[in-house]
C-alpha cells in the first residue's frame, strides 16, 4: 500500500495530490434534495452531473435524481440558454417536480451564463418554482456549494409577511446526514418547538422502501415551508461554512436573527444548541433530553481510559471537523492534526483557539490542506487514531492506525447516513466508535499473555 | 409483436412531441420478420432535460482507458472535483508483477492541479508544469499523462505545449489528452481520443516480446474486480502468454510492447475498437472479438482462438481446459440454476457489457428482455458491417480520426501473425469472425427491446409495463429500481464482488445473482398489520413484484 511514496520530505506547493475537498455542485445537489419534490439540475456538461449523482449515491445508498443541461462542444461555445429552456420545459413535461433547483458548474460559469436571465426567459407552468445558484467549481469547495444553495434558497423563496414573527424556528442543519436532519427535528419537537428546517434530506435519502415507487419521496423541507421561514422568530446556522450565509441573508431580507453555532456534534456543541432553544424560547428541558444527556456523562466516565490522551488526527469537512475537534479535547483526547481542504483562515483561527483554550501545543491545524499533506505529518509523527473520511484509509493501512468513520464521503461502510452523530445520542455512538476501534487495536496487538476477556 | 409496440406507445405519451420524436429513434423491437437489425439511432446528443446514466469524455479517457495503466501518473488538469471523483471508483485491480514493481503502482493517488479562480482567469499552464515538476522529483514515474477537464479548453490552455516541454525537460513521456467533458456526447468521445493518443505515442516504442509461442493481448478488458486476471488463467493454462490487458492492471512498459502480439483479443468492442484496428492497419495484427463473460461464451471465444493458430497441441489443450473447467463448475451452477431459471433481466451497461451478460444469464437459464447500452454506437447494436454507412455528425466530427499507413518496417500480413499461410488464413476467415463484431442485435429474441441512452423515465415505465426479476445497471439506477421493488445489481462494479469472468466467474456471478434474487427481505416489504392474506400463500422463489 502506497509504497510509490518515497521516504522523507516531498516538495508538494502545487495543486492537490488526494484532494479533502471536491466540487461545489455535488453539494449544491445534496441541497436541493432536502427540498421536497425538488429535481436538481446541473447546468453545464452531462459528466458532472453523471459524477455527482454517482458519488452522493455511493454515501448515502440510495437513489439520487438529477438532471443536466448535457452541453456539448456547441453549448459551450454559443451559451448553454437554449440548452437551459430546452430542460425546464422537458423536466416540468416529464418529471412534474414541484421545483427545479438550478446549480452552474464551472464549465458554464467559465462561459458565463447568465442563469437567472434565462429562467426568467423560460416557460414555467403555475404553480412550479425554479431556483438558481452559482456554483464554480474553481472557488471554494462541495461546502460552498451546499452553502450558496441554501443561501438561494432564501433568495428565491423566504418571505415575511409583515413585522410580526411566528413562534417559530429556523434550523439550517448544515451538510450532514439525514439521519442527523431527524435527529435534530426530534431533538427541537420534544422541546415543544416548532421548526422549520431545511434542507431536510430525511425522508428522501433515507426514504423506506415499500415498493411503492416515489421519484419524489415524502421528505424534504417544502417550498411553503421555506417561504415561511421568513416568518420565523430566530434562525439557528448549524456550522459556519455551510450555514452562516443564508442566515444572513433570512436576517437581512426578512429580519430573523441569526444565531450561529457549531454543529450539534459532541457534548457541548449540543448543549449550545439545546441551550440557544431555550433562551430563545423559555422552554422546559423534557426529563428525556436530561436523561440523554447524563447518559452521555455517564458513558465518558465509565469509558475515558480507553481513550484519554490519545493522539487523534481530525480531517473531512470544516464544519464537522471543529465540532470533532471540540469533542475529541472533550473526551481528553488530543489533536494532534486537524485538518480540511475547504479553504477558510475561520477554520485555523478556530481550532487554533480551542487547542489553545485546553492547552494542548505542537498541533498541526490546516485549511485547503489534502490528504497528501495529512499523511506526510503522521509519518513524521504518527498518531494513535484517524477520524475522517474514508478516504484516510489508504493512510490507515499503510501506518497501520486505527481509522474512525466520520463525515462525508463514506464509502466503505453501511447504514451510516441513517445513524446520527448529533445530538445526545451521537455523542453516545461516536464514544462508541472510538473507543471500539482502540481496544480492537488493542485486542489485536496483545500478546498471549496480555490478551484479556475484560477490557 | 403489437403488443410490445403499444407498451412503448403508452411510455412515449408523457414525452414533449420533439423528445418522443428522437427517442422514438433509439429504440428496436427485435421482430423474427426483419432479417437484419433495424437502425437504431446511437451516439447521438442526450437530451437536455432528461436524466440520462451517461457521463463524459473526461470519464471515458481517464476513468477508462487511462486511469488504469498502474505505472503512469496522471494528472487531472482542472478544478478538484474531476479527478476527485475519478479516483478509486472504478475497480480496475491492479499489482506488482515482473514489469512493475510496488513502488511503482500509483492507482491510489489521486493528482488535480486543482484550478482556483485566479488560474482561470490568468491560465493554468504554469501551475500544471510546475505540479510535473513536483511529482517526477518526488515520484520519478515511468510516465506521466494530464487529462483535461471542461474548463481548460474554454480557456485555452496549451497542455499539448505543457506535455512536450515537461517531456523534454525530464526525459520521460508526458502525454496529453484533450478530453473536455463537453467533447463528443458520452464517454464514447473519451475512449477514442486516449487510443488515439496510445497509438500514436506509445505503442510500437518497445522492443521486447514476453516469451512464449503464443502471445496474445487482450484489448478492452478492464479488470473490474479482477476479470482480466481470471481471463489470464485460463488463457495461460491453454498455451498462451498475455502480453498485457488493455488497460486492466496494465503497465505503460507493456503497452510499450503491444505491437509484439500475434493477435488482438478484444473484450469490450466500443472502448478499444480503435487501438485493435489502427493496430491492424500499422502492423497488419489481426484482432478477434471474444467475449469471456459467459461459459459457453468463453468457450466459444476459446476455440474460436485456439482455432487461429496452426497447432493441433494448443486446440487439443483447449479443449481439456475446457473440459476440465466446465467439470469442475458444472455441479454448483446446477445449484443456482434452480433459482434463476426463467427469470428475466433488464440490462443497461456500458457499451459492450450488456451483450457480454447475456450469454452468462442464457447460461443460468435467464432471459434479457430489455437490453441497451449508455454510449454505444450504432455498430454495438447492429454489428460492424453498418460502420460505413454512420454519417458523421457535428459531435463526432470534433475527435481527430487518425489516420494511420502501414509500418515500414513492422507491417506483415496478418497470417504471418499466425503462422499461416495465405490459403489458410482465408479459410479460417470463414470459420472464425477475424476483425469483424456482429453487435447485440442476433442474440435478442423475437419480441425483445434493444434501448439505446435509456433514460430514468423509460426506466421506471419499462419496469412497470415488464417486470423483471432483475436489473443489471450503474450505481445511479440501482437504488432506483430496488425502491421499485426489483433486485438490481450494478455491473460497472460488480457491487464489489467478483471476478464475473471466465469460469470461476460465472460461479461468483451466479452466486451473487441468487443471492440478490433470495434475499430474504424481498419477502418481508409488506408489514405483517398490512398482509391480507398469510405470507405463506404466496411465497415464490424470488422477489415478489409490488
Ligand atoms: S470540477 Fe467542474 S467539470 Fe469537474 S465535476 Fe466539478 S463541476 Fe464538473
Ligand atoms: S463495457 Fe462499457 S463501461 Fe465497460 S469499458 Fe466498455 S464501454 Fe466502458
Amino acid at each position: 500500500m502506497l509504497e510509490c511514496v518515497p521516504e522523507g520530505k516531498i516538495e508538494h506547493t502545487t495543486g492537490k495530490i488526494n484532494p479533502a475537498k471536491t466540487c461545489q455542485p455535488i453539494g449544491a445537489m445534496y441541497a436541493s434534495l432536502g427540498i421536497h419534490g425538488c429535481l436538481p439540475h446541473s447546468h453545464g456538461s452531462q459528466g458532472c452531473c453523471a459524477y455527482h449523482r454517482m458519488h452522493l449515491t455511493r454515501h448515502f445508498r440510495d437513489q439520487v435524481l438529477a438532471s443536466s443541461s448535457s452541453f456539448t462542444e456547441g453549448a459551450s461555445v454559443f451559451g448553454g440558454a437554449s440548452n437551459l429552456k430546452t430542460s425546464i420545459k422537458n423536466i416540468f413535461k416529464i418529471y412534474n417536480p414541484d421545483i427545479i433547483a438550478i446549480h452552474t458548474t464551472c464549465l458554464s460559469e467559465t462561459i458565463g451564463d447568465d442563469v437567472p436571465n434565462i429562467i426568467k426567459q423560460s416557460e414555467i407552468p403555475e404553480g412550479k418554482v425554479v431556483i438558481h445558484t452559482n456554483t464554480p467549481s474553481y472557488v471554494g469547495s462541495h461546502i460552498t456549494g451546499f452553502s450558496n444553495m441554501c443561501k438561494s434558497m432564501v433568495a428565491y423563496l423566504a418571505e415575511a409577511q409583515g413585522e410580526t414573527k411566528k413562534e417559530q424556528v429556523n434550523v439550517l442543519p448544515g451538510f450532514v446526514n439525514p439521519g442527523d436532519m431527524r435527529e435534530i427535528r426530534r431533538i427541537v419537537t420534544a422541546l415543544g418547538i416548532k421548526l422549520v428546517m431545511f434542507p431536510d434530506t430525511s425522508g428522501v435519502l433515507d426514504a423506506p422502501l415499500t415498493s411503492k415507487y416515489q421519484m419524489f419521496p415524502e421528505g424534504g423541507a417544502t417550498v411553503a415551508e421555506i417561504r415561511d421561514s421568513g416568518n420565523s422568530e430566530v434562525t439557528l446556522a448549524l456550522g459556519a461554512f455551510a450555514s452562516n450565509a443564508a442566515a444572513d441573508l433570512l436576517q437581512e431580507k426578512c429580519g430573523v436573527t441569526g444565531i450561529p453555532l457549531k454543529l450539534p456534534i459532541g457534548l457541548k456543541a449540543t448543549d449550545d444548541f439545546i441551550m440557544a432553544l431555550k433562551d430563545w424560547f423559555g422552554v422546559e428541558i423534557p426529563k428525556e433530553i436530561a436523561i440523554e444527556r447524563g447518559q452521555v456523562i455517564d458513558t465518558l466516565i465509565d469509558t475515558h481510559f480507553h481513550y484519554q490522551g490519545k493522539t487523534v488526527a481530525v480531517f473531512g469537512d470544516p464544519d464537522h471537523v471543529i465540532a470533532m475537534t471540540e469533542f475529541a479535547i472533550t473526551m481528553g483526547m488530543v489533536p494532534k492534526y486537524v485538518l480540511t481542504g475547504t479553504p477558510g483562515k475561520e477554520f485555523e483561527a478556530t481550532i487554533t483557539k480551542m487547542l489553545g483554550d485546553a492547552g494542548i501545543t505542537g498541533s498541526k491545524v490546516k485549511a485547503e490542506g489534502d490528504l497528501f499533506e495529512l499523511h506526510e505529518w503522521i509519518r513524521e509523527e504518527k498518531v494513535d487514531l484517524m477520524i475522517g473520511t474514508t478516504y484516510g484509509k489508504y493512510i490507515a493501512r499503510k501506518e497501520d492506525i486505527p481509522l474512525v468513520r466520520f463525515g462525508f464521503p463514506i464509502l466503505d461502510r453501511a447504514v451510516h447516513p441513517l445513524m446520527p452523530v448529533v445530538g445526545y445520542r451521537g455523542c453516545l455512538r461516536l464514544i462508541e466508535q472510538i473507543s471500539n476501534a482502540l481496544l480492537e487495536r488493542r485486542d489485536r496487538d496483545a500478546l498471549d499473555e496480555d490478551f484479556e476477556l475484560v477490557l | 409483436m403489437d403488443g410490445m409496440d403499444t407498451t412503448l406507445e403508452d411510455i412515449y405519451t408523457q414525452y414533449p412531441d420533439t423528445v418522443k420524436k428522437n427517442r422514438k429513434k433509439h429504440i428496436v423491437i427485435k421482430s423474427e420478420t426483419d432479417e437484419a437489425c433495424p437502425q437504431i439511432e446511437a451516439n447521438t446528443r442526450t437530451i437536455p432535460g432528461i436524466i440520462s446514466q451517461r457521463g463524459c469524455a473526461y470519464a471515458g479517457c481517464k476513468g477508462v482507458v487511462v486511469g488504469p495503466i498502474k505505472d503512469m501518473i496522471t494528472i487531472t488538469h482542472g478544478p478538484v472535483g474531476c479527478g476527485y471523483y475519478s479516483w478509486g471508483t472504478r475497480r480496475n485491480k491492479a499489482r506488482a508483477d515482473a514489469t512493475t514493481p510496488k513502488d511503482k503502482i500509483y492507482s491510489q493517488l489521486c493528482f488535480t492541479t486543482d484550478m482556483q479562480e485566479p488560474d482561470i482567469v490568468f491560465g493554468g499552464d504554469k501551475k500544471l508544469a510546475k505540479m510535473i515538476d513536483e511529482i517526477v522529483s518526488a515520484f520519478h514515474p515511468r510516465a506521466i499523462n494530464i487529462c483535461s477537464t471542461c474548463p481548460i479548453g474554454l480557456i485555452g490552455d496549451d497542455i499539448g505545449a505543457v506535455a512536450k516541454a515537461a517531456s523534454e525537460r525530464h526525459g520521460i513521456q508526458v502525454l496529453a489528452y484533450a478530453c473536455e467533458g463537453y467533447k463528443g456526447v458520452s464517454q464514447s468521445a473519451g475512449h477514442h481520443i486516449a487510443n488515439n493518443n496510445i497509438m500514436q505515442n506509445v505503442v510500437g516504442t518497445g522492443t521486447e516480446r514476453k516469451p512464449g509461442k503464443h502471445v496474445i493481448n487482450i484489448l478492452g478488458e478492464y479488470n473490474i474486480g479482477g476479470d482480466g486476471w481470471e481471463q489470464e488463467r485460463i488463457l495461460q493454462d491453454c498455451g498462451y502468454t498475455v502480453n498485457s490487458v488493455l488497460t486492466g492492471d496494465a503497465s505503460y512498459v507493456d503497452i510499450k510492447n503491444l505491437h509484439l502480439a500475434d493477435i488482438n483479443l478484444v473484450q469490450c468492442h466500443r472502448s478499444i475498437n480503435y487501438i485493435a484496428e489502427m493496430m491492424e492497419t500499422k502492423y497488419g495484427i489481426p484482432w478477434l472479438k471474444v467475449n469471456f463473460i459467459g461459459i459457453e461464451a468463453t468457450n466459444q471465444s476459446l476455440r474460436q482462438l485456439a482455432k487461429c493458430f496452426n497447432d493441433p497441441e494448443l486446440e487439443a489443450r483447449t479443449e481439456e481446459v475446457i473440459a476440465r473447467e466446465t467439470a469442475r463448475i458444472e455441479p454448483s451452477l446446477e445449484q443456482y440454476r434452480k433459482i434463476c431459471q426463467g427469470k428475466k433481466a433488464f440490462a443497461f451497461v456500458g457499451g459492450s457489457r450488456s451483450h457480454h451478460y447475456q450469454h452468462l444469464l442464457k447460461d443460468l437459464g435467464m432471459e434479457v428482455v430489455v437490453a441497451g447500452y449508455e454510449f454505444a454506437h450504432r455498430d454495438d447494436y447492429e454489428g460492424r458491417q453498418v460502420i460505413p454507412t454512420i454519417k458523421s455528425d457535428a459531435d463526432s466530427k470534433n475527435i481527430p480520426e487518425l489516420h494511420l499507413k502501414p509500418d515500414e518496417t513492422m507491417y506483415r500480413e496478418a497470417h504471418q501473425y499466425l503462422d499461416l499461410t495465405k490459403e489458410q488464413f482465408e479459410a479460417l476467415k470463414k470459420e472464425v469472425p477475424i476483425s469483424y463484431y456482429e453487435g447485440m442485435y442476433p442474440d435478442m429474441k423475437s419480441g425483445e427491446i434493444m434501448i439505446d441512452d435509456c433514460n430514468h423515465y423509460e426506466l421506471e415505465e419499462l419496469i412497470k409495463k415488464l417486470k423483471p426479476d432483475l436489473i443489471f445497471t450503474g450505481v445511479r439506477d440501482k437504488y432506483i429500481a430496488e425502491k421499485m421493488g426489483i433486485p438490481a445489481k450494478q455491473m460497472h462494479s460488480y457491487d464489489y464482488a467478483g471476478p464475473y469472468a471466465g469460469y470461476n466467474g460465472a460461479i461468483n456471478f451466479a452466486h451473487d445473482v441468487t443471492n440478490a434474487l433470495s434475499t430474504p427481505a424481498w419477502k418481508l416489504i409488506v408489514p405483517p398489520w398490512e398482509r391480507e392474506e398469510e405470507p405463506e400463500s404466496e411465497v415464490q422463489e424470488g422477489a415478489p413484484h409490488a
